[in-house]
């Protein structure tokens, strides 16, 4: 059996009498992509904040990189990646820039950061828009750098929340190239989206309804459980009954 | 004279730097349901403000209900509805106090056209009194609807109603539009996601302010040109790899738990079987490859290509 890089155990977030988050468990193996869906206001950013180390939980166990949710919220942050479509780079600083600080804030050593900062770009086939702004990029590259940016500092984890919203097809898919990548050199893939097709490429999905896990399996079980032939019609099963709608 | 004209529009921002929209031309139907889709940065937001008379094309003519968007505006103003895509209520209002707004702005009252909302308003009712800034995203989206309709317009512009909402709420916001189309308005809506391509009439599919086709979304699969084969492995990512490295693939991408591939060559179909051949041999397990009718997104991806050469 695989490493165990994330471990949830009857996870629980409170607020106030209201459970946002209410007792989930589940474990995700180092390498696997690990799709994380559910309604609108199922309660998947409040989890998603309890595993980044920017929230604390009610009750319950929980730990990420091997580093527990309690006590080592520093620890954490310095050993995942995070990527959302809302923010990810700073749109008044060059690709360069971008690149430099983000590598600076995650300790990659200063004398490795010129090199490998070249390197990326080439990757990207961005040589030529190195010193231009984030913001004259489109979007798709936007995304794309944001994603090597997240794993630049070679994290054990990377948390992507909706990363592809709103980009072309084409664009859309080759993002699911780099994540694949990623996943295959051995980082671990926590990603939410919105698109059913995406939850087809992910290892194994989890479906949270009202605070809850309804469903945990991979893309395969799932659909023959619920004798269906998309994900799509899963996830609709199980989410029509939710009782809560939030952001 | 249909109810929306666009007549080779063309907009640019920053001096010419950044191109909107490209000469683009269509006209919608009365009564017609009619979808922008494409993706972000394709130009369709520039279109509905051209639309709306809230934004000034560089050339062309744009006319609504028969008025021109330039000279007019301020009686199309009066017969439109507009949902901009970003959420456009006052937060700091209640559901209530947004409702009679926007019908006083109009000269309208909320009971006026009461049948109309009827349906859409009895859903976020229970909450008439909390503000719309602590309304979760699909009641905000039901209550910019019940605004932007509260003057019964003739024709409904609705940017984006959709995005990031998720799958249960997006579905019912389509069933919330079918039923306004049969009331007669007629309806421009936009999405990035191609699925819900299938529920409008005709549809444009947009990529950097240029239209790449409009038609019906029936027409549009059917002129796909060339043979659509879905091949499935147990290891998606293996076999995407594989496949792009073949010399006899045109083009090859993932669909779901599919991967859609077209072929160079069509005019001999013994090469999936030889294809399902090598790729077994190669070691993949549970393999497949069947023939398959093109989806929306397929003719996207497929148009984008062509269009732009990628």
């Amino acid at each position: 059996m695989a490493d165990k890089v994330i471990t949830c155990k009857n996870l629980t977030k409170k607020f106030g009498d209201f459970y946002a988050v209410h007792n989930i468990s589940f474990d995700v193996s180092q390498g696997e992509i690990f799709g994380f869906l559910g309604a609108n206001g199922a309660g998947k950013t409040t989890a998603m904040r309890i595993l980044c180390g920017l929230s604390y939980p009610t009750s319950g166990e929980a730990s990420v990189a091997g580093f527990d949710v309690y006590t080592q919220q520093e620890r954490i942050k310095q050993n995942i990646g995070y990527m959302s479509q809302k923010f990810s780079l700073y749109e008044n600083l060059t690709v360069l820039e971008n690149i430099t600080f983000f590598g600076g804030v995650y300790g990659v050593p200063a004398a490795q950061l010129k090199e490998r900062s070249r390197q990326l770009i080439a990757k990207l086939g961005l040589t030529n828009e190195a010193k231009k702004l984030v913001a004259s990029l489109p979007l798709g590259w936007k995304q794309k750098l944001a994603f090597s940016v997240a794993i630049f500092h070679e994290p054990k984890i990377v948390f992507l929340d909706e990363p592809t919203g709103g980009v072309d097809p084409v664009t859309r898919r080759q993002f699911w190239d780099m994540i694949y990548e990623a996943a295959a050199n051995g980082i671990t893939v926590f990603v939410t989206t919105h698109y059913m097709d995406e939850a087809e490429y992910c290892d194994r999905v989890t479906i949270m309804v009202d605070g809850k896990v309804e469903a945990l399996d991979s893309p395969g079980n799932l659909k023959s459980r619920f004798d269906v032939t998309s994900m799509d019609e899963v996830f609709y099963r199980l989410a029509r009954n939710a009782v809560r709608s939030g952001d | 004279m249909n109810p929306v004209v666009l007549d080779h529009i063309t907009k640019t921002y920053e001096n010419g730097k950044v191109l909107a929209a490209s000469d683009v031309s269509f006209e919608v139907a009365s009564g017609e349901l009619f979808g922008l889709i494409g993706p972000d940065g394709a130009g369709k937001t520039s279109l509905f403000r051209i639309l709306t008379t809230l934004l000034l094309p560089d050339k062309g003519n744009a006319s609504v209900l028969g008025l021109d968007c330039n000279k007019d505006f301020e009686e199309i103003r009066r017969r439109i509805g507009y949902m901009p895509g970003r959420f456009s209520l006052y937060q700091d209002l209640t559901v209530k106090e947004n409702l009679d707004f926007f019908a006083t702005l109009f000269g309208s009252t909320l009971e006026e056209n009461y049948s109309l909302i009827k349906d859409i308003y009895e859903q976020i009712k229970p909450f008439n009194n909390r503000r719309a800034g602590k309304l979760s995203g699909g009641m905000k989206q039901k209550l910019a609807l019940c605004c932007a309709l509260i003057h019964k317009p003739e024709v409904l512009f609705l940017d984006e109603p959709t995005t990031g909402v998720d799958v249960v709420s997006r579905k019912e916001f389509w069933d919330m539009l079918k039923t306004l189309k049969q009331q007669g308005i007629t309806i421009v809506v936009s999405t990035p996601y191609m699925d819900e391509a299938m529920l409008c009439e005709r549809i444009a599919l947009i990529q950097t302010g240029k239209i790449l086709t409009i038609d019906t979304p029936g027409k549009i699969i059917a002129a796909f040109p060339v043979p659509l084969y879905a091949v499935k492995a147990k290891d998606t990512y293996r076999l995407l790899t594989e496949l792009r490295k073949r010399s006899e693939i045109a083009s090859c991408f993932a669909f779901g738990d599919y991967v859609h591939i077209t072929l160079k060559d069509n005019s001999n179909e013994s090469q999936t079987d030889q294809l399902k051949q090598e790729l077994i041999q190669a070691g993949h397990e549970q393999f497949e490859i069947k023939r398959i009718e093109p989806t929306i997104e397929d003719s996207f991806i497929q148009l984008m290509s062509q269009t732009y050469g990628r």
